[in-house]
């Protein structure tokens, strides 16, 4: 039977039985309004379904009883008996032939004309004789459908019920902990050896298992649920473009877990959205490209070892590489040479990275820079992964897998000095064993560019990550001579997490952590073992997005030690370059430099009295050694360019001379700004270059002198409820040089001040709960330490109204939330204002 | 150990009375709120957090619920407990978390005439300040009363 069918009998079984309760309330109390426009919304909902199903039998009776009723509502006719009776008639020849639809698939034959006839009269204000409707109806019919009826009741309506998402939810949370009771039971029974608990035992870890799966089950939908939408989208799409697309699901019935399902219908969608607008070509090209003119995507879905794949695959274009590098290219994604040593896979990869779009024009359905860097990350954030492969002129083919269910997951139990951690199985690829340092044990060896751990993997470098030393754990016992790599699948990359020992793996729940510690990005949750312990799960894309955070300080902490002259007997990869005139090398450690560019003299723009590019998508501001202006020529200019955290500047030199490996040993200090003084490296003196000099020196002209050198920095409180907000405007700020802190509610923020909070100023969200920004505002300005601030808008509504408002309440100036700009001229002038006062 | 029994009695014991749970802290005598108390634990094993703030001692498991301790000492800027010195839990819960928080020693309940709570001195250090309610004078020493949702509120903490 259709599902859509199916789904329609069980919701009006229900719903004809919640009438006929109301109906006979409403016979007692004729006046009741709500119930009332209970029936009439029932009836009118059967109505409305019948006609979207094409049922036109049960919509004739819906429709007519739905008149009466809804003449009842209206007060033009009184809810006598006879009413009442025509009603209950008709809803007894719907739930007649809604039964010969459950038992037939279809609607039964029958003539309906005396029941709408009589609900018809009733609706004219006839009353009939009570009784005389239910006589009325023929004898006949009534028992032809009798014997459907009985069959009825065991088929759709009674078979399926109905449970909350809640319950279901509460059921999952006590299998959970049943299994990690049940995980402790075993583990404590392994160590007694042979008991009489043991056979029992055995059969409830069985019992134990048939339950948690039957549980799991009842979360389960078919994946088709997500694809219902698709065959519309798609002939919409192949209408607007003039394609022509025929599109093939397979494996519909493939059952996820509900909330998995919920978290893949946006990606899925949008990927087959990709695959029509941008992946098939037209008729046209396909017919003189030798391809049948309708264009395929197939999606297909089955299960592979615990986990779901599904398959999204075009027969159309296929990815270009030629265009793909234009691209990456033209964004300034990566740079030539690094393009040059680049896989066709790899470079294929681009398209998942952010601010990529192959479609040459904007489309009204795709290519407004909400892409596929936006799919991966919503598939990598419920453990997932994305693969794609394509071949030019024959179709691109994406292959998701996906966890069955998020709830318990198969994790290897790994452990770095004394503390164990949960990895989940799907991200991780292999395990590698290895010697700790070069020299050690075994073959394979961790080996070292400057001080950053590698593993030479076949054919590939893995970088390397240690646990222990990432999560600043103490190490009690010696350092173990071999230990072993978790090679596991980050992004479109690999990481691999060096840990001391593996132990075997185990299904662990997937607790969240507490809201206290949601800080650490490293954790994706925690868990108890079967020996009752409780451990952290480890997010492997976490830990590699750590792990570049910490890279970048270790090297700044190789810098601290060149400045402090500390020798250092490690060599270090070292960059020559030659700048400001100078014919003598300078060097800057080559794990500082981000990237080596090369700009283009017109893509060098003045603004506000320095100098910028675009890079990637965002200004950057380029400093010169010498007097700040680009070196002459018109080659193109070479710059160095310096990441910190989100920030990254170019530094513009004349050539960059070599890389060398030498020990970066300073000899003589500097007096001039900017470096640190001068070392012999390669047999020659160079100057090392000081580069946090030039990125601070970059930033604070790029912000306008937010904060002069020798000032305290200026400090700002934050209110805003959305973290979202809060995340996007802390490290903005705190990039221009503000002290910044963040209070997610105005009644935090007064807290804050009740304890002697000192700012400078205050930022403010307006549209809050509970106490809103203008609330606030009037609360700030009533008295108290923050009384005589400035205290700036921010919001999503920026009408002069909205403003009048505000500055009403108090605020000193208003900005729009997204427009950072106006935010650091407001907080420039706001703060000059005040210290001129 | 259970003190639902102190429950009962303290929600008979009339509007004004207030039972609490004493604990003692770095020698000072401290209460919560017996009605915040859950569950009070000896010497527990705990899972430390890497990178949690100090605070956070760790995780301990309740009955196959995790719960996340609380060193009072530290949250309260009091010297570390000597190593290998034992310490006790009071488990309350908050948003659908359970907490524990970690105290040198628990010891009986105690009501209290609500009308005899003194506010704190205003020399009170910021920190004590900040987290008691107020004081009782018992003849065995004064009381602090202990809010737990501000002992609680660590984020905040670290915002400020």
């Amino acid at each position: 039977m259709d599902d859509l069918i199916a789904e329609f009998l069980t919701e009006t079984n229900e719903s004809l039985a919640e009438a006929d309760l109301a109906l006979v309330k409403l016979e007692r109390t004729p006046d009741d309004a709500a119930t009332l426009s209970l029936i009439f919304r029932l009836v009118h909902t059967i109505k409305g379904t019948c006609g979207f199903l094409g049922l036109p039998r049960l919509e004739h009776v819906a429709h007519a009883a739905e008149n009466v009723l809804g003449k009842l509502r209206d007060r033009e006719l009184v809810a006598t008996p006879g009413v009442v009776s025509a009603v209950l008639a008709a809803l007894d020849r719907i739930k007649l032939i809604v039964a010969g639809l459950g038992a037939t698939g279809s609607e039964p034959a029958g003539d309906d004309r005396d029941c709408i006839a009589a609900l018809e009269r009733a609706a004219a204000g006839e009353a009939p004789e009570a009784g005389a409707v239910a006589e009325a109806s023929p004898v006949a019919e009534a028992e032809h459908v009798e014997a459907p009826a009985a069959a009825a009741e065991n088929s759709v309506g009674s078979q399926t019920i109905r449970v909350t998402v809640d319950v279901l939810e509460e059921l999952m949370t006590l299998v959970g902990e049943l299994v990690l009771t049940r995980n402790q039971l075993l583990q404590i029974s392994r160590a007694e050896g042979t008991s009489a608990f043991t056979a029992p035992l055995q059969r409830l870890s069985h019992i134990t298992s048939d339950l948690q799966e039957g549980v799991m089950k009842t979360r389960m939908q078919p994946i088709g649920n997500a694809w219902n939408k698709l065959p519309r989208l798609v002939r919409d799409l192949a209408h607007e473009t003039g394609k022509k697309i025929q599109l093939d699901m397979h494996g519909q019935e493939t059952e996820l877990d509900r909330q998995v399902l919920e978290l893949m219908r946006d990606p899925l969608t949008h990927m087959v959205r990709n695959s029509a607008d941008h992946g098939l070509e037209t008729p046209d090209v396909r017919r003189a490209a030798g391809k049948p003119e309708t264009g395929k995507i197939r999606l297909n879905a089955f299960h592979e070892g615990g986990h779901i794949i599904i398959e999204v695959a075009d027969d159309g274009y296929g990815l270009n590489v030629v265009k793909i590098r234009e691209k990456v290219l033209s964004k300034g994604l990566a740079t030539e040479a690094e393009l040059a040593v680049m896989s066709e896979a790899e470079v294929k990869n681009f398209i998942f990275r952010a601010g990529f779009s192959t479609a040459a024009a904007v489309t009204a359905i795709s290519g407004r820079g909400v892409g596929m860097d936006v799919v991966r990350s919503n598939i990598e954030r419920i453990g997932g992964t994305v693969e794609l492969a394509s071949t030019l002129g024959q179709g691109t083919c994406f292959t998701i897998k996906i966890p069955l269910t998020l709830a318990i997951v198969s994790a290897l139990i790994v452990r770095a000095c004394a503390e164990r951690f949960a990895i989940p199985q799907i991200s991780v690829l292999e395990l590698v064993r290895v010697g700790r340092d070069t020299g050690g044990a075994g073959s394979m060896a961790i080996e070292r560019i400057g001080s950053t751990p590698v593993l030479r993997l076949r054919d590939q470098l893995l970088p390397l990550v240690t646990l222990g030393e990432l999560l600043r754990l103490e190490r009690t016992e010696a350092v173990p001579v071999s230990a072993t790599v978790v090679v596991t699948a980050v992004g479109s990359g690999t990481l691999g997490i060096v840990v001391d020992d593996v132990y075997d793996t185990e299904e662990i729940v997937v607790k969240p952590v507490a809201p206290i510690l949601r800080h650490v990005t490293m954790f994706s949750g925690n868990t108890i073992l079967g020996d009752g312990s409780v451990i952290m799960i480890l997010d492997p894309n976490g830990v590699a997005r750590s792990a570049g955070v910490s890279a970048t300080r270790a090297q700044r902490g190789t810098g601290d030690e060149a400045a402090t002259g500390a020798r250092s007997d490690d060599q270090t990869a070292l960059l020559l370059f030659r700048a400001d005139g100078d014919t003598a090398p300078r060097a800057v450690p080559l794990s500082l430099v981000s990237r080596l560019e090369e700009i283009e003299r017109s893509k060098i723009e003045r603004s506000g009295g320095g100098y910028v590019t675009q890079y990637r998508g965002k200004l950057m501001p380029l400093i010169g050694m010498g007097d700040g202006a680009p070196t002459g020529g018109d080659a193109p200019q070479a710059v160095l360019v310096f990441a910190d955290g989100a920030r990254c500047m170019g530094l513009m030199v004349d050539t960059i001379v070599d890389v060398v490996h030498d020990r970066l040993n300073i000899e003589l200090a500097s007096g001039r700004p900017g470096l640190l003084g001068t070392a012999v490296v390669a047999g020659q003196a160079a100057e090392v270059l000081d580069t946090s000099y030039w990125l601070t020196l970059a930033w604070r002209d790029w912000f306008g002198n937010a904060q002069s050198a020798n000032t305290r920095p200026r400090r700002l409180l934050i209110v805003e409820d959305s973290e979202f907000f809060r995340q996007l405007l802390v490290p903005a700020l705190a990039a221009a040089g503000f002290e910044v802190t963040a209070a997610g509610s105005g009644a935090e923020a007064l807290r804050l001040r009740d304890h002697g909070l000192e700012v400078d100023a205050i930022i403010s969200d307006i549209e809050m709960p509970d106490m809103d920004g203008l609330a606030f505002a009037r609360v700030v300005r009533e008295g108290g330490a923050w009384a005589h601030l400035p205290l700036i808008a921010l919001s999503g509504r920026s009408s002069p109204a909205d403003e009048a408002r505000g500055r009403e309440a108090g605020f000193s100036d208003y900005c729009h939330k997204f427009d950072r700009e106006t935010l650091m001229e407001s907080l420039k002038q706001s703060l000059n204002a005040q210290v001129m006062l | 150990m259970s003190v639902h029994g102190a429950e009962v009695r303290a929600a008979g014991a009339g509007d004004d009375s207030h039972a609490f749970v004493t604990l003692m802290l770095a020698d000072q005598l401290c209460g919560v709120p017996v009605l915040c108390v859950r569950d009070v634990l000896a010497d527990q094993t705990i899972a430390r957090i890497p990178l949690a703030p100090p605070e956070v001692a760790g995780n301990l498991n309740l009955r196959g619920r995790i719960v996340t301790a609380i060193d009072l000492r530290e949250r309260l800027q009091l010297p570390r407990r000597a190593a290998g010195a034992p310490s006790m839990s009071i488990v309350t819960e908050q948003g659908s978390e359970l907490y524990a928080l970690l105290v040198d020693q628990v010891s009986e309940v105690l009501t209290l005439q609500r009308s005899k709570m003194e506010p704190n001195p205003p020399t009170l250090p910021p920190i004590w300040a900040e987290h008691s309610e107020g004081i009782y004078r018992l003849a065995q020493g004064l009381l602090v009363v202990l809010s737990v949702d501000r002992l609680l509120a660590l984020g905040l903490a670290a915002a400020a």
